[in-house]
């Protein structure tokens, strides 16, 4: 809803994403705080942001698939896992970061394409099980091909490089994680407003119509498979850098679940909502570690609990979402802004 | 020859436990149009309810495995109206959602009552084997089996001359005629999910007793029956056993063959090599009912 009296005198503005300088001006502060946190941040919250930033990566891609494609995919954490483990072998070979990201990210960009095949031809539930098989075959891959993964083992990832700038600390690697999510937390802002990203919103809200207008659909969905699975391949890549060590039991078919719970509960075809999610399902456990040690004195047997009560908590989040809140913390975002805009006046 | 012979023995039971957790999924499925993710949930559930009855109250197996089943119904009921329930015409990715965040919370009630470490099954059947030709059986496979079949039949009939099971066929076709027919659709799905659960349990229970044990991995048997439901057609029982059949003897035979080519988990990998191969081929499995849709 646009605000009273706010007017648009020039296309540039109209299409402007940030479009009022309080806007600006508060994500141009928020930016100015983030460079500061590893100034002062303790190195285990250093441990959650940045697992924070691969995760909006890797919800955004997801995002990109499911929520703005319609295609759903469980096979996102393999396409994950692929990223990981190219950055991996690539990184042993001693290149730098700025050579082994992207080449991780196309590379998991084919891999997904591969894969996005059967979409031609199946939809929904059969899409999801075709995209699970990916995911136990990837898997299948990862833990025999045992020169370039490790195998069971795993492999180490060395620090990521830059002629004599190496990223060994969660610090250092803080800065890389944003600084990308930042330019394609942006990119995707901008896709959707191309003939591109206007394809895949047409594919997902009647694939039959969008044929009739002339959207090639084999050839989009691929392109969003692609783009998805680009996404996904960097959020991995990231991964292997700030872990330093990655093994198949670092994508279990139960990351691929985390990943749909975000975009749900964040909010499906959302940048915004993407980011929500990502941050709700990544803080969860951390709000719930912080919980359980405060009423330790209280219920010590709580600690005990403590995976079973993640777990539970994780399962009944999305439960509660998908039955009181199905557009997601996006949705109920724009209801409170909408809420306090007309404050007062609201009838 | 042996070799071969223990390998589809082995497949066949193996199949058969499937079948029997698909014929939960076909159920569902086939009233309701969900795909529960949450079935291997049901089967952990199910195997640890009776476990803890036996071992708490010292009542016969019988008896116990009565009140299991009698939860399992009731837990069904209780999924079903809870959570289901509001689901009801919402997009497929939401209900699959939905029965996964159910798994997950199935999952954390298990871990939290029981912990995580392996817990000793009864022996139920005797341990002794029995012999069928050259090949040694345990009788707990045979028992499995049988159970399989004696189930089947039932569903079979169920579903062929019952008022109920007639109406559930009419609910699966079309909700809206079944409504103006005069059957309560609510009260179908109510019992298409107690059905599950309790076929579910049944197959925890004889999956417990065959393993002589029961951990959180007996739940990963609800993903490894997705393959089963695809190949065997999601809306046939039937398609569920033969599906389960099939799936179990090629698992086990590409396990025993080829395992030492590649140097081991082909069995893990190979249901869902087929899966892929058949959704390319004949997404609607072999008895599955066609819809023809193009894009």
């Amino acid at each position: 809803m646009i605000r009273c009296g706010d007017f648009k005198t020039s296309y540039a503005k109209d299409m402007a994403i940030f479009n009022s300088g309080l806007a600006r001006c508060s994500l141009a502060l928020f930016l100015l705080v983030l460079l500061a946190v590893p100034l002062y941040a303790t190195s285990y919250w250093m441990d959650v942001l940045n697992r924070v930033g691969i995760a909006i990566i890797g919800a955004l891609g997801l995002n990109i698939l499911t929520g703005f494609t319609g295609q759903i995919s469980l096979g996102n954490a393999a396409f994950m896992a692929t990223g990981a483990y190219s950055t991996a072998y690539l990184a042993s070979l001693g290149l730098p970061f700025v050579i082994t990201i992207p080449l991780s990210g196309i590379l998991t960009a084919v891999v997904g394409m591969i894969f996005g095949v059967p979409s031609l031809r199946l939809k929904g539930l059969y899409l999801a099980m075709a995209t699970l098989a990916a995911h136990f075959i990837i898997e299948f891959g990862v833990t025999h091909w045992n020169s370039v993964t490790g195998g069971v083992n795993g492999t180490s990832v060395p620090a990521a490089s830059l002629f004599a700038l190496k990223l060994d600390s969660d610090g250092k690697v803080f800065y890389l994680i944003f600084s990308l999510m930042f330019f394609l937390v942006l990119f995707a802002k901008n896709l959707f407003r191309t003939k591109v990203g206007k394809a895949f919103v047409a594919i997902r809200d009647q694939d039959i119509s969008a044929e009739v207008m002339g959207v090639n659909l084999f050839k989009y969905k691929l392109m969003s498979f692609g783009v998805s699975s680009f996404y996904l391949g960097v959020a991995g890549s990231l991964l292997a850098y700030q872990a330093k060590y990655i093994s198949p039991e670092n994508f279990p078919i139960t990351l691929a679940i985390d990943y749909l719970a975000m975009i749900i509960i964040g909010g499906m075809g959302s940048i915004l909502g993407s980011i929500l999610g990502a941050l709700f399902i990544t803080g969860l456990p951390e709000a719930l570690r912080l919980a359980t040690s405060v009423l330790n004195d209280v219920f010590p047997a709580l600690v005990g609990l403590f995976a079973s009560l993640k777990l539970g908590v994780f399962g009944l989040a999305i439960v509660l979402f998908l039955i009181f809140e199905p557009d997601g913390m996006a949705a109920r975002w724009r209801k409170i802004k909408t809420y306090w805009r007309l404050y007062h006046f609201s009838h | 020859m042996d070799f071969f012979l223990q390998l589809l023995l082995n497949g066949v039971v193996v199949g058969s436990i499937y079948a029997l957790v698909g014929m939960g999924f076909v159920i569902i499925f086939k009233s309701t149009s969900v795909l529960n993710f949450a079935q291997g949930e049901f089967l952990l559930l199910g195997a640890y309810i009776s476990l803890a009855i036996t071992t708490s109250c010292k009542i016969p197996f019988f008896a116990a495995m009565l009140l299991t089943l009698a939860f399992a119904v009731l837990l069904g009921i209780a999924i079903e109206r809870l959570i289901l329930r509001p689901m009801i015409g919402k997009p497929v990715i939401s209900i699959i959602m939905v029965t996964l965040g159910l798994s997950s919370i199935l999952r954390a009630i298990v871990q939290g009552i029981w912990g995580t470490d392996t817990r000793p099954f009864e022996e139920i059947f005797p341990a002794a084997p029995v012999r069928i030709g050259p090949v040694p059986v345990s009788q707990a496979y045979l028992w499995s089996i049988g159970c399989v079949v004696v189930l089947l039949l039932l569903f079979s009939l169920f579903f062929k001359y019952t008022r109920t099971g007639i109406a559930m066929r009419a609910t699966a076709f079309s909700q809206r005629i079944a409504l103006s027919m005069g059957i309560s659709v609510r009260f179908m799905f109510a019992l298409a999910w107690a059905m599950a659960a309790l076929v579910s349990a049944i197959g925890g229970i004889l999956l417990g007793a065959i393993r002589t044990g029961v951990d959180a991995s007996l739940a990963l048997i609800g993903l490894k029956v997705i393959p089963v439901v695809i190949l065997g057609g999601l809306d046939s029982i039937p398609g569920a056993i033969v599906g389960g059949l099939l799936i179990g003897v090629l698992e086990n035979l590409a396990g025993g063959y080829l395992d030492t080519l590649v140097g081991g988990g082909i069995k893990e990998v190979a249901p869902f090599v087929i899966l892929v191969t058949i959704l390319m081929i004949k997404p609607h499995g072999l008895f599955g009912k066609v819809h023809i849709q193009r894009v």
